[in-house]
């Protein structure tokens, strides 16, 4: 799989270990780049594959995810110093949500952290982190090794994701969320973790690269009685906006990539302090954030938005009596299950209180625009929550 | 067991001033130091049988006018043999150039009229230049940020003198401020040996050669300096430097100071991100409510407090600091003395005979080697009291350019290179120098990393060099004396305003405590 680095030029974007199958499957031929890869966009029918994500099984290709092995006898420190969650409390076999910051407590990624083995960890992520893990194992013993392309990995998600696992063989009726188990299949194994990134039951699954094909077979052969479906990036976009998921680059800017000093957001400001542990001692950006923390959060806050109306408020600016801009939307989508209009928005905190919010919106109606000024609610997030998505075991079907 | 207010880790010339000046506006304070005597660079181990010791500097020039005075360090013992010591550019030929009084201000040699009013003008300048920066040496560095308690007023004044030197002059300092001090040289003078004093000067202890960008401002902190109450002027302590050491120590005794030799920190206590106290080889602790480290940076961040206590980016640029020395130091025990073809023993012998000259010199360490001909200046301690070696002998002290801190060669063999050829350069110059040495020493830059705790055997704790000053210095987020850690402060010459046997870093930093520390 690994292509010389010299030839890259030959393939502008790599095609992942399941394209035999998705570029079947892609009877709409859309594609999109997506971390060097190509990726399906949609394979047959949008609406049909957020269906599948909420009422039958998904299959989602999420071999693009940047993966880190982080391993060593000060891995539990290091992890610590990193990343703003106590990973002393993540037992082998447990999975975090995660961020990290800079020293001014601005968020570098998110992303989800695996406790392996004894000493052994991964983290999933959306970009490439390699010289800020570096740097930072300095001082520790411990090992980074970037294996992006030494791990094929699958999502499949939706009410019936358990069943069709069971029918492929894999027992996960056990399996708790945010944990993980290994299995047999084939050379290796497959690690299951109950994991997603749609706000409903689901897991992911890692293998390697050559157990790719099998992986996808078995799972479409044990899923084809259960509805199961590729799903393209667009569906997974409207099942996480319900969810009240963020997406690097589009909910926010990593600050190792932002250009403009204002566009970088501190965790506080993402609504992610909740994750933060006080308690832990130092850890990358603490000293920042505590002074962030005590000034009163960050200028900025994230909210979920219940906006009237039924057109979706993409890219849309936030007002303030409908006079005075107070944010913006990052993600936006009518939610088919909550048949609710919703959104993430930055909001100026000085906003969050007191309403008399309003959303502009440009819809765009036969090539002509037309500027709604629309009432919006805060709501909490997630939009979608289904007890389902935490019920161990889960439903049977 | 008597509790302590204020650590202090060093007894270097900064880390006692820090200590005599927090301890006289009525702090507790301890300092440790992990030698057997303080004083820093200017103390150091027995040489030779009879011979003084030598310590790494060999010229007082950056002496703060604060320290002097507010430590008493005059009432305190320390007087001078010399307070305007002439430097001579030796020649090969004989026909030395000597400078006399504050920067030349009297030539003695054969110069050309043209030069020497090119020079009365070039030296006006350049000391007008030195005179308006010399007190931003007191000062802490201001932040680049709104709100952050800089002093406002008082910069606005150092600013405004700046601005007074008309509009002339403050256009020509804001020419040359980065330029390099070979440009200016060559555009202003014809005299190869003064052009290489000069460019010497500019050099000396960096990780510059004269053409290299930035050097001139090296020459103009150098001329911000004061020797025995002088600014630009060159001293040499009666004792020898050993004896600001100890009145230092004496000043810093007199008004409480405790000291303790032999303690070497190995770590700061950190608790709850506050400095608590610190931990001693041994594996003593001791509290107290602030901890001062006058040791070096890096040590200071990457050892002491070590990288669990700090950010990623800040262990970063800490590790990045540069901080590659290139001087080297040579004593030599002489059973007679030498003679420089008839120059005055009682001068600093510089033996830099062009700016080609120190530049070639300067080449070599670039590629980690040893140059073929060093510059060098020389101070004979002995010509100017007794003391310093027996009777009808001398003690030779050189700084000696440009020596690799990585030598490719290996660290023994690029030693015994640079000795030999330096050696051969004072041989050149002064002939039969060679059968009158009963002992010799050459400190490499590891050397003096070694004996000093200098990271990189760098003197001034990290080079001193335009992108390393003032608010830089020795890095953004620590450029204030405080470091990110709560009760931990910084007070060497790491920080602004860098090396040189000065104590202004100890006593900026002290100012600094005193002010936003409640005792």
């Amino acid at each position: 799989m690994r292509v010389d680095p010299k030839l890259h030029y030959h393939a502008p974007l790599l095609q992942t270990p399941f394209h035999l199958r998705t570029s079947v499957a892609n009877r709409l031929n859309q594609w999109g780049a997506w971390a060097g890869y190509t990726t399906a966009l949609a394979f047959e029918d949008e609406a049909m594959e957020y269906t599948a994500i909420r009422n039958a099984a998904s299959v989602f290709d999420l071999c693009p995810m940047v993966k880190y092995r982080i391993s060593g006898p000060d891995v539990v420190a290091y992890l610590n110093r990193l990343t703003v969650r106590d990973v002393g409390k993540l037992s082998v076999g447990g999975v975090q949500y995660t961020i990290w910051c800079d020293d001014a407590g601005k968020i570098i990624d998110d992303g989800t952290l695996f406790h392996l083995g004894p000493d052994d960890f991964r983290i999933c992520c959306q970009e490439r982190h390699l010289p800020w893990l570096l740097d930072a194992a300095f001082g520790y013993q411990v090992g980074v090794v970037e294996e992006t392309e030494a791990v094929a990995a699958l999502s499949l998600q939706g009410p019936c994701a358990a069943t069709v696992l069971a029918a492929a063989g894999f027992d996960v009726w056990g399996l708790k969320p945010f944990r993980m188990a290994r299995f047999a299949f084939g050379a290796g194994g497959v690690m299951i973790s109950r994991t997603g990134f749609t706000g409903d039951l689901g897991y992911e699954l890692w293998t390697a690269p050559e157990m790719a094909l099998p992986l996808w077979d078995a799972l479409f052969a044990a899923g084809a009685a259960y509805g199961i479906r590729p799903i393209g990036s667009h569906a997974l976009d409207i099942a996480r906006i319900e969810a009240g998921f963020i997406i690097t680059n589009m909910d926010f800017i990593p600050v190792h990539q932002a250009v403009r000093e204002d566009r970088s957001r501190s965790p506080l400001e993402m609504g992610l302090g909740w994750m933060i542990d006080w308690q832990k001692g130092q850890f990358n950006g603490r000293r920042a954030l505590v002074a962030e923390r005590d000034a009163g959060g960050g200028k900025w806050a994230l909210v979920g938005l219940d906006i009237g109306g039924n057109v979706s408020a993409e890219g849309s600016l936030l007002y303030h009596n409908q006079k005075t801009e107070a944010g913006f939307v990052t993600a936006a989508a009518w939610s088919p299950t909550t048949k609710r209009n919703v959104a993430l928005a930055h909001l100026e905190r000085k906003y969050l209180t007191g309403g008399n919010l309003w959303v502009e919106i440009y819809a765009l109606r036969e090539l002509q625009y037309a500027k709604l000024m629309v009432p919006v609610q805060i709501v909490e997030r997630p939009f979608f929550n289904p007890a389902r998505k935490r019920a161990t075991p889960p439903g049977r079907f | 067991m008597p509790s302590f207010d204020v650590i202090v880790i060093g007894g270097g010339t900064n880390g006692l001033a820090a200590a005599a000046r927090l301890q006289g506006a009525g702090r507790r304070v301890l300092v440790l130091e992990a030698g057997t005597q303080v004083g820093g660079a200017a103390v150091g181990p027995e040489f030779a049988p009879g011979f003084g010791r030598p310590a790494l500097a060999h010229i007082v020039h950056q002496m703060d006018p604060r320290v002097m005075a507010g430590m008493g360090l005059a009432r305190h013992g320390l007087g001078f043999v010399a307070r305007d010591l002439a430097s001579t550019a030796v020649s090969l030929r004989g026909d030395h150039l000597r400078l006399d009084g504050v920067l030349g201000a009297d030539l003695h040699g054969e110069v050309g009229q043209a030069d020497r009013a090119a020079w009365a003008a070039l030296r006006a300048q350049l000391l007008a230049f030195a005179g308006v920066l010399a007190p931003f040496k007191a000062v802490v560095p201001p932040r680049l940020a709104k709100g952050v308690g800089n002093e406002h007023l008082r910069l606005a004044k150092l600013g405004l003198a700046v601005r007074m030197l008309g509009k002339a002059n403050f256009r020509e300092l804001m020419r040359m401020l980065l330029i390099n001090v070979a440009d200016v040289l060559n555009d202003e003078l014809d005299d190869d040996r003064l052009k290489g004093l000069l460019g010497f000067d500019a050099t000396l202890g960096s990780w510059l050669g004269p053409q290299s960008p930035n050097s001139l401002i090296l020459l103009l902190n150098r001329l911000a300096g004061e020797g025995a109450g002088v600014r630009g002027a060159l001293a040499l302590p009666a004792g020898g430097m050993a004896a600001v050491a100890q009145a230092m120590v004496r000043a810093a005794a007199a008004v409480g100071v405790e000291v303790r030799l032999g303690s070497r920190v190995e770590s700061v206590i950190i608790e709850a991100d506050r400095a608590r106290g610190v931990r001693l080889a041994g594996g003593e602790e001791i509290p107290a409510g602030l901890v001062v480290s006058a040791a070096n940076p890096k040590t200071t961040f990457l050892q002491l407090v070590g990288p669990r206590h700090l950010d990623t980016g800040f262990v970063n640029r800490i590790r990045h600091q540069k901080s590659r020395g290139a001087a080297a130091k040579l004593h030599l025990a002489l059973t007679g003395v030498p003679d420089f073809r008839g120059a005055d023993l009682r001068s600093r012998l510089v033996i830099a005979p062009s700016l080609r000259a120190v530049e070639n010199a300067y080449n070599a360490v670039k590629y980690g080697e040893v140059p073929q001909e060093p510059v060098m200046e020389i101070v004979l301690p002995s010509a100017f009291e007794a003391g310093h070696a027996p009777t009808g002998q001398h003690l030779l002290s050189a700084i000696v350019q440009f020596a690799p801190h990585a030598p490719k060669a290996g660290a023994d063999a690029a030693r015994a290179e640079m000795l030999a050829r330096t050696l051969a350069v004072l041989e050149a110059h002064a002939p039969g120098i060679g059968a009158m040495i009963s002992h010799a020493e050459m400190l490499m830059p590891y050397d003096i990393e070694a004996r000093y705790g200098m990271v990189g055997g760098n003197w001034h704790h990290g080079e001193l060099s335009v992108e390393q000053m003032l608010f830089n210095r020795p890095l953004p987020g620590a450029a204030q004396y405080a470091a990110p850690v709560a009760g931990l402060w910084l007070a060497g010459a790491g920080c602004h305003p860098g090396g040189g046997i000065s104590g202004a870093a100890g006593w900026n930093a002290a100012e600094r405590i005193i002010r936003e520390v409640r005792a």
